[in-house]
Order: C-alpha cells, then structure tokens, then sequence
C-alpha cells in the first residue's frame, strides 16, 4: 500500500480557517437578532430604568413628548392606530389574498398560475415609500371626492395601502400551504362527486388550516411593521380613531417622524427606542407564532 | 333523457358562481399593480429624459433632476451588497452543508425568519444605535449600508440555500469519494452548480436596498446635499448621501410648491428599477429552471 499523500499544512489551515468562517457567518443571523435588541434597548435602556412610567405608557392617550410643563408619554393612542390599520388591512387581505390563493392553486391553467405569480411577486416588490407616495397622491384625493371628507389621509387610506401591501405575502405563503395538501385529498373528494369548489371548502381549507393561519400572521407582522407607507397615508392625528376617515398615528410612523428631532440620549429619544422595543417584541411574537404553526404543518 | 337534477344543477352554479368571485378576487389584486404602474408612467412621462437622471436637484428640490440621489442610492446598494453577499452566502452554506438537524440550526432558522420579520423601522434604530453611535461610523453611507444589508441578508441566506439545497446528493459523494475535502467539494462542486441561484438572491437583494427607506433616513441619507454632477465617484464612504427612496419622501411631504412632475418622475425611476431588477431575477429564475440538466 503505498503511503497516502500527506496535504501542505497551510491548505489544512486555510481549510481550517475557513470552515470557521462559515460557521460564524452560519451563527451571525442569531447574532444579528440579539443585536438588534441589544442596542435599541441600550439606547433606550437609561429612562426605561429610571423614571419610565409602564402605566402611562401603555394606557395613557396623552402623547405630548416636546411639551415643556406637560410632558406625557402614552402610546395608547398610537397603538390603536396600529391596530385600527392593521385590522382594516387585514380584513380586506384575508379574504381576497385566501381567495387569490384558492383561485391561484386550484382553478387556474399552468400558464395563468405562472403570470399571476409573477404578477404577485412584482406587487411584493413595489417599495413602501411609493405605496406611501400612491396614498398621498392618488387615494388622497380619491377618497376625499368619494366620502366628501375634508381630508382623505386616514384610517381608510392607510388600510387599503396596507391590505395591497400585505396581501402578496398572504397569497405566496397560502398557496405553498394548498399545494402542501396531498392530492390523494384532492382525488377522494372528486371521486365522490363534488364540485371543485365543495372540495375546496370541505376539504382543502380544512386541510391547509394552519399553513392559511400562518400566512395570516406573516401578513399582520408586515402589517405592524410598515413604516413609510402608514407614516405617508394616515394622517398625522395621535389619537384613538372612532371612524374610519380618522386621521390616525402608528408606532412605527412616529419613530420615523420623530427620531429625527428628538435631541439625542433625551428622554424623548429614549422613548421612541423603547417604542421600538415594543415593535420588535410585537413581530417576534408574531413570527415565532407563524413559524411554529409551519413547522407544527411540516411535521406532520 | 340525461337531464341533470335540481341539485347538480345547484352545485353547478355554485360551482361557477365561486369560480367567478374568486376570479374577481385574484383580478382586483392584480388590477392595482398595473392601474399604479400605468398611472405613474402616465404622470411622469413628461419628465422622463437623460437630462432629468443626469442633473441635481436645484432650486431648494423644486427643479431639475434626481442625480445626487440615484447616484447615492447606487452607492448604498452596491455597499451593502459587498456586506452581505459573502456573510449571506457563507451563512446559507453553513445551514445546507454542515448544520445537523439539531435545536441549534432550528434556533438559527428561527433567527433569520425574525430578522426577515423584523420591522425596518427597528433596522434604523438599530442601525443608528450600533453603527452610528456605539461604532462612532457617524451618520455616514457605510453606517446605512451596514443597516441594509443586515436587513438583506435574509433574503440572500433564503435564495442561496434554494439553490444549495437543488445540488443534487450524489454530486457531493461522487466528489468526497474522489479524496476532495468538505470546503473543496463546496467550492468546486456545489458552490459553481448553484450561481444562479445565488443571483437571484443578490438580485432580489438589490430590489429591496434600493426601495427601502426607513432604515436609512437616521443612519446616512439626508434631504439634501451637492455633489458635482457626472461625476460618478462624487460620493466618500463616511459622506452622507441622499438617496431616491428619501427623495421621493422628501419631495413629497416635506417640501412644499414642488411641480407635480418631479415627485412622480422620482417615483417612476424609483419603482422602474426595482420592478425591472426583479422581472430579471425572475427571468433568471426561470431559464435556470428550464436549463437544469439533472
């Protein structure tokens, strides 16, 4: 047996080197997370100890962070204008990006499934600051001859943005989770004799609940998140909307609008980072939630 | 003789009464798409020319055209791109070639969903926090680079390992069983077989650096600022920078008496150059997919 080939040493330590590289930048998505909490936290983390008020914050309307005798932090207001957005939004996506999905999955011809998902991946691409610049210049003026309103940057405008936002990602992760039910499925339910419509209803949302549930959620953590779009749309109004032509405000729009002006390492500063905490927590729940229900789909 | 009964005849209307709403559906979520696009191309058309890409802004951004800012959103795209293309690429080979299936690639998997999710506005306070302040970049187009492309790197890690993962097997065994190392095989072997794959993903990469906003208007994109036009390396790395996203918003809301062709012509640049890098990509996508000899 001949002797083997011994390799040169610094080709064992490239090697070496860089399978080390790999697994760092393999870990580095984990690093990247707890970083990210890190220091939005850090930048936060001196009013948040001392002299931050948990109840004013969450359950005061007063939003007045520049006032000079009656500074108030509450974010209660502004979170209802997140959530007053995020549920017009997904009232509308729902359905239309489930039944998309269906239409998507189960009655189209190849060639018209291949164009609509081109088509959907186009509408996912359109960047938010143009959904925001659409809002202001095209439904703005729309809405106002429409609902005879004096101003058409609201609640209304904000969730039609959002629901055309959201709902490509609704119809993508829907569609992967209808393709995810066996067609054994498909065939038992024909070969009784039903519609392709019956088989859809009784068979495949059934069957593809949870996939459905979790392109729900995706849908709401980009909902939340949106940032220039809302900031653009909905008006500048912190207060709690009683109707849908209310001006509101969003968490994620007042960071932006005023990150900018608050003095550094103020209390004001400090408290649009912790808002930003609250954002970060609010999506991570909603992720991890979406994630595990995949998941809880894929082991099956 | 045949004649359906009442209740086939019901179920055939149902039948085609849902075909016909969810037709509906899938037609009002597309028709947007194109009634916006048209509607924009419509608005700028007037303003479109070489002159309007190729001259600054003048006029407190009440005139002329959109170079500083295209040449600034270039430069934090190509950036960022050099940042996280190797970091996303090393990390997709790690998922696909060395993690086992085990908790910790399961937690690192639920990392990069998260980071995907994590909403941009929380990558600029990040960004403001670690780059520019704790790593003393200044508000500079290296610090909102840095910000993009952690943003980024999801979709580079997701598309990579899509096309890692379409590496058939046996190609990796025939090349272990020839004496070839782990990293040989990968970068003789597996890395060259997906490359177009991993192109799509810096493409879609390109797309959504360029259309962000939010994650560069505290850590490097200002309103304003002059550079000499035609000069295409006008800009330094610690420089601040305009960009088109922060254009757009900016012309748009912040600065009143702008002729209504400016903000739109903006915008249809803007939107243009996203929707064309991704129709590539999906182009690209789709030639691979015809082209795959296994």
């Amino acid at each position: 047996m001949g002797a083997l080939i011994k390799r040169p040493r610094l080709e064992i330590v490239a090697e070496t080197a860089i399978e080390c590289l790999i697994r760092l930048c393999g870990v580095s998505a984990i690093l990247f997370v707890f970083g990210i909490f890190f220091f939005v936290l850090r930048e936060g983390s001196q009013f948040l100890f001392h002299g931050f008020n948990f109840r004013e914050f969450f359950f005061s309307q007063e939003w007045y962070p520049t006032s000079q005798s009656h500074v108030r932090y509450g974010v209660l207001a502004l979170i209802a204008g997140t959530a007053s957005v995020t549920l017009l939004a997904m009232a509308l996506a729902v359905p239309f990006g489930i039944g998309a999905a269906v239409f998507v999955s189960e009655f189209c011809s190849r060639r018209a499934r291949e164009i609509l998902k081109v088509v959907i991946e186009l509408l996912a691409a359109i960047p938010s600051v143009v959904w925001g610049f659409i809002g202001l210049t095209v439904m703005n003026p729309l809405i106002i001859n429409a609902f005879q309103t004096p101003i058409g940057l609201n609640v209304l405008n904000g969730g039609l943005i959002l629901a055309l936002m959201s709902v490509p990602i609704i119809v993508s992760i829907g569609e992967d989770s209808l393709k995810a039910v066996p067609d054994s499925y498909r065939e038992a339910a024909l070969a009784l004799g039903v519609t392709r419509w019956q088989m859809v209803y009784r068979v495949l949302l059934p069957a593809a609940r949870n996939g459905l549930l979790a392109a729900v959620l995706l849908g709401v953590g980009r909902a939340v998140g949106e940032t220039m779009a809302v900031l653009m749309a909905t008006g500048h109004a912190v207060k709690i909307p009683t109707s849908l032509m209310d001006s509101v405000r969003t968490l994620t729009a007042t960071i932006a609008a005023e990150l900018g002006e608050a003095p550094v390492h103020s209390n004001h500063y400090q408290v649009l980072f912790i808002i930003g905490i609250l954002l970060f927590s609010i999506t991570f729940a909603v992720n991890l939630t979406a994630d595990l229900i995949v998941r809880g789909v894929r082991g099956k | 003789m045949f004649e359906a009964s009442s209740h086939t005849r019901n179920k055939q209307r149902g039948e085609q009464a849902a075909r016909a709403v969810l037709f509906l559906m899938t037609v009002l979520m597309v028709a947007p798409l194109l009634l916006i696009v048209g509607y924009l191309f419509y608005q700028a058309w007037p303003i479109l020319s070489l002159d309007f890409l190729l001259s600054n802004p003048r006029n407190g951004m009440r005139a002329g055209g959109i170079w500083a800012p295209l040449l600034g959103t270039v430069y934090l795209v190509v950036i960022s791109l050099a940042i996280a293309t190797p970091i996303g690429v090393l990390a997709a080979v790690f998922l696909n070639e060395y993690a086992r299936e085990n908790w910790f690639t399961r937690i690192i998997n639920l990392a990069v969903v998260n980071l995907a999710g994590v909403p941009s506005i929380v990558h600029a306070l990040f960004g403001l926090g670690a780059f520019v302040l704790f790593a003393h970049l200044g508000k500079s187009i290296l610090a909102a680079s840095l910000t993009l492309a952690i943003m980024t790197l999801p979709v580079i890690i997701a598309s990579t390992r899509e096309a890692l993962a379409s590496v058939p097997q046996p190609f990796r065994e025939a090349c272990w069983n020839v004496g070839a190392t782990r990293w040989q095989t990968i970068r003789h072997v597996v890395l060259p077989n997906s490359v177009s794959g991993i192109l799509t993903g810096v493409i879609l990469q390109v797309s959504r650096a360029a259309g962000e906003t939010a994650p560069i208007m505290f850590t490097g994109a200002v309103f304003f600022k002059a550079i000499p036009e035609g000069d295409p390396f006008a800009y330094r790395l610690f420089d601040q920078a305009m960009a088109l996203s922060m254009h757009l918003f900016t012309i748009s809301t912040q600065v009143p008496d702008v002729p209504k062709a400016l903000p739109y012509g903006t915008a249809v640049v803007l939107l243009g150059t996203v929707l064309a890098v991704n129709a590539a990509a999906i182009v690209l996508r789709v030639r691979l997919r015809n082209r795959r000899k296994w």
